[in-house]
């Protein structure tokens, strides 16, 4: 009896299995087997060496390259942290109608209707030297000189990612908080609890699943991301994604497997770090 | 894997037309069946055109389908996927590279009705006797195999092409003169301190290398054994050049698209960068001023032509050589010098051009009328000259074509270093 019952239940997990496998699993171990293969200018060969691997480690523009990973991660992460929180705690506790809060909600997503290329593209023209907010700030005659740091920059390249991935924290956050009893709210004020103290020690802690998937999405996008980059840039800076797709571009695939898969533990292990702080399945 | 795209075209076409297509050989024959074929052309933007597509079905009866991709892009799928093309629309360094993978088949030259039309640059080397060759991988060093199935160059004209030359150039940097205002005559602009932030190189590493060589060379920093195929040491001479000016912020961008060129100038985030001929014509067509500047350095070089993938043969075979023949013939190679190209045949393209547009374009003489694009566009008025001359002053000003190198690897590490640095 419950040896068929173990049968049917690895039956039904055996579809999902099969999809994780073929094209979860089987890809990325193919990443890693060929990160340990030779190339030469036109091709790949087997060949199981750690030279990828070597150069990876003994080139000091790796590790510039991941540090710049990681505070692009960090800053658009505090970024959209604060105003994802904001956008959310404001559509939960102080739109009262849940119309209004639909409403709302939707605004927020209709930018996202637009492609990721074509809302990345447009802040070109308008941090431009000569563009819409250089001659804005001219007009008004706050500066002389246009600034050169609006565009191909840091600066703009966080501003792009910023506004990019904003919304994968409003989501969640705003999700979490839709469930916190309102009660629980009430009972804090009639303790005599102050507006801060009710969101530090009430709210705050009870939205931290809703604050970690949103974190895992964006620390995710951006530290595997590479068009953003490049083009708010202007191909001036780089991260871990730009090695990458630069590897690819010039037929090293081998030396791009082993920059991937270097890439994925990184990620992996910030995943894990983060998934210590908060169990989100129990939470959820 | 040809064997099986074989067998699908064959159901497709009925089993009659192979057999047709093994037993006839004249052209003519296969009229009825020529319709059917379809040949599937990749290659950079530069000559990728409908335009040309449309032509050739009215022409020639049969289809041909286009792809366009970046330079890396197609060495990838040159190398990578040689059953996802019949023709190779490529450049002579992509050549270089992808011709020891044995993707394509060598052209039997005595096919090529043309053939001795083509200009020397593609054959001897020398455009004109007296010409000196440039350094870089120079056309004819990869243009010609010892036979069939050969995959080493041969240094002379043994009847085996590698690729039909179509189409090429001589680059030079993109300047606005009314942001400028003061003549530029010298590579060593590229890197002038009053052009910080305002200047600009392109970021595909094996054509990037040449222009950086070029100002190097004429800074006096750095002489080149040949700067196509650089020693290690000259490589990291020339980065650490670079790689200084990068951090003074001499750089506002680096481009690795057409359009990126275009919409940098002519805003007017950059005021001088290496840029495509077509480029300068596109800035231009917005009614802003640019000039492709003739610098006295020299040109840097670039050329493409028609590769055959090594799957093709029988009927389609036969359809890739005519559609060659008919490239050489006159047609392409009006359209594209009229967009500021040179034709691998010049004298058959200027029975498809007016007297104007050969003297201004080809004999670099003032325009005596309006010259319009091939899309109607305005690009010069009466008296205008073309920026460098004639083909003469501007093909026999090279001073190194496009390449790679035995140290492509190391060069293109140092690349990915200069874009983090």
């Amino acid at each position: 009896m419950g040896k068929s019952r173990d049968i049917i239940a690895y039956l039904q997990a055996a579809p999902l299995m099969a999809v994780l496998l073929a094209f979860l699993v089987v890809p990325i171990g193919m990443i890693v087997v060929v990160s340990f293969w030779g190339a030469t200018e036109f091709s790949i060969y087997p060949a199981f060496q750690f030279d990828n691997y070597a150069f990876l480690f003994g080139s000091p523009v790796t590790y510039k390259v991941f540090f710049a990973t990681f505070k692009y991660a960090f800053i658009t992460w505090i970024f959209t942290l604060s105003i994802g929180f904001t956008v959310a705690y404001f559509l939960a506790f102080h739109v009262r109608t849940q119309a209004m809060q639909t409403a709302l909600f939707l605004l927020c997503t209709i930018p996202f209707l637009t492609s990721n290329i074509i809302r990345m593209i447009s802040w070109i023209p308008f941090l431009g030297r000569n563009g819409i907010a250089n001659q804005t700030l001219i007009s008004w005659g706050l500066i002389d000189e246009p600034l050169e740091w609006l565009l191909y920059s840091d600066f703009s390249v966080i501003l792009a990612f910023v506004h990019l991935y904003t919304l994968f924290m409003v989501v969640p956050i705003f999700n979490t908080m839709m469930r916190i009893d309102k009660s629980l709210i009430e009972a804090a004020y009639d303790n005599g609890a102050t507006g801060l103290q009710t969101l530090w020690h009430v709210i705050v802690p009870l939205t931290k699943p809703g604050i970690m998937i949103g974190t895992i999405f964006v620390v995710t996008l951006v530290m595997g991301d590479f068009i953003t980059v490049r083009f708010m840039s202007g191909s001036q800076k780089a991260n871990v994604g730009r090695l990458i797709s630069n590897d690819i571009a010039l037929l090293q695939y081998p030396s791009a497997a082993a920059t991937a898969v270097v890439l994925l533990c990184t990620v992996l292990i910030v995943i894990g770090v983060l998934l210590r702080f908060v169990n989100i399945r129990k939470e959820l | 894997m040809s064997k099986m795209r074989y067998s699908r075209r064959t159901v497709l076409k009925g089993g009659a037309a192979v057999a047709a297509a093994s037993t006839l050989a004249a052209p003519m024959v296969w009229a009825q069946e020529i319709k059917d074929i379809t040949l599937r052309q990749f290659g950079t933007g530069v000559s990728n055109l409908n335009d040309v597509a449309t032509k050739v079905k009215e022409d020639l009866g049969f289809n041909l389908e286009m792809t366009a991709l970046d330079s890396d892009s197609v060495t990838q799928r040159a190398a990578t996927q040689p059953d996802s093309f019949d023709v190779a629309d490529i450049e002579y360094w992509i050549c270089k590279k992808v011709w020891p993978t044995g993707n394509l088949q060598a052209m039997d030259t005595s096919k090529i009705a043309n053939y001795d039309k083509i200009v020397g640059t593609f054959r001897s080397g020398k455009l004109t006797p007296e010409s000196v060759i440039a350094q870089g991988t120079a056309p004819h060093t990869v243009g010609f195999v010892e036979g069939p199935g050969g995959k080493t160059f041969a240094d002379n004209e043994t009847g085996w092409m590698t690729l039909i030359p179509t189409i090429y150039n001589a680059d030079t940097l993109g300047i606005r003169p009314d942001l400028i205002g003061r003549p530029i005559e010298s590579w060593t602009e590229l890197l002038n301190p009053e052009f910080k932030g305002k200047a600009s190189i392109l970021d595909i590493s094996s054509i990037g290398i040449m222009d950086m060589a070029m100002v190097c060379e004429a800074m006096g920093e750095i002489q080149y054994g040949d700067k196509g195929n650089m020693t290690k040491e000259e490589i990291d001479k020339t980065f650490a050049i670079f790689t200084e000016a990068k951090q003074n912020g001499q750089f506002r961008a680096f481009w690795k698209s057409f359009d990126e060129s275009v919409n940098l100038m002519a805003s007017g985030e950059v005021v001088i960068q290496s840029m495509w001929s077509p480029a300068i014509t596109a800035v231009k067509s917005r009614g802003i001023p640019c000039v492709y500047q003739p610098l006295k350095e020299g040109y840097r070089s670039w050329g493409g032509g028609l590769g055959l993938s090594s799957s093709l043969s029988g009927m389609e075979l036969d359809a890739a050589y005519e559609y060659i023949n008919w490239y050489l013939s006159g047609w392409v190679g009006g359209y594209l010098m009229r967009q500021g190209y040179y034709s691998a045949v010049p004298e058959t393209s200027k029975e498809f051009m007016t007297a104007n547009e050969w003297g201004y374009w080809f004999e670099g003489k003032p325009a005596t009328d309006v010259i319009t694009s091939p899309t109607g566009d305005q690009l010069a008025k009466a008296g205008d000259v073309r920026d460098g001359g004639s083909f003469t002053e501007r093909m026999g000003a090279v001073a190194c074509w496009n390449s790679v190198m035995d140290e492509n690897q190391y060069m293109v590490r140092k690349w990915n270093e200069f874009i983090a640095a």
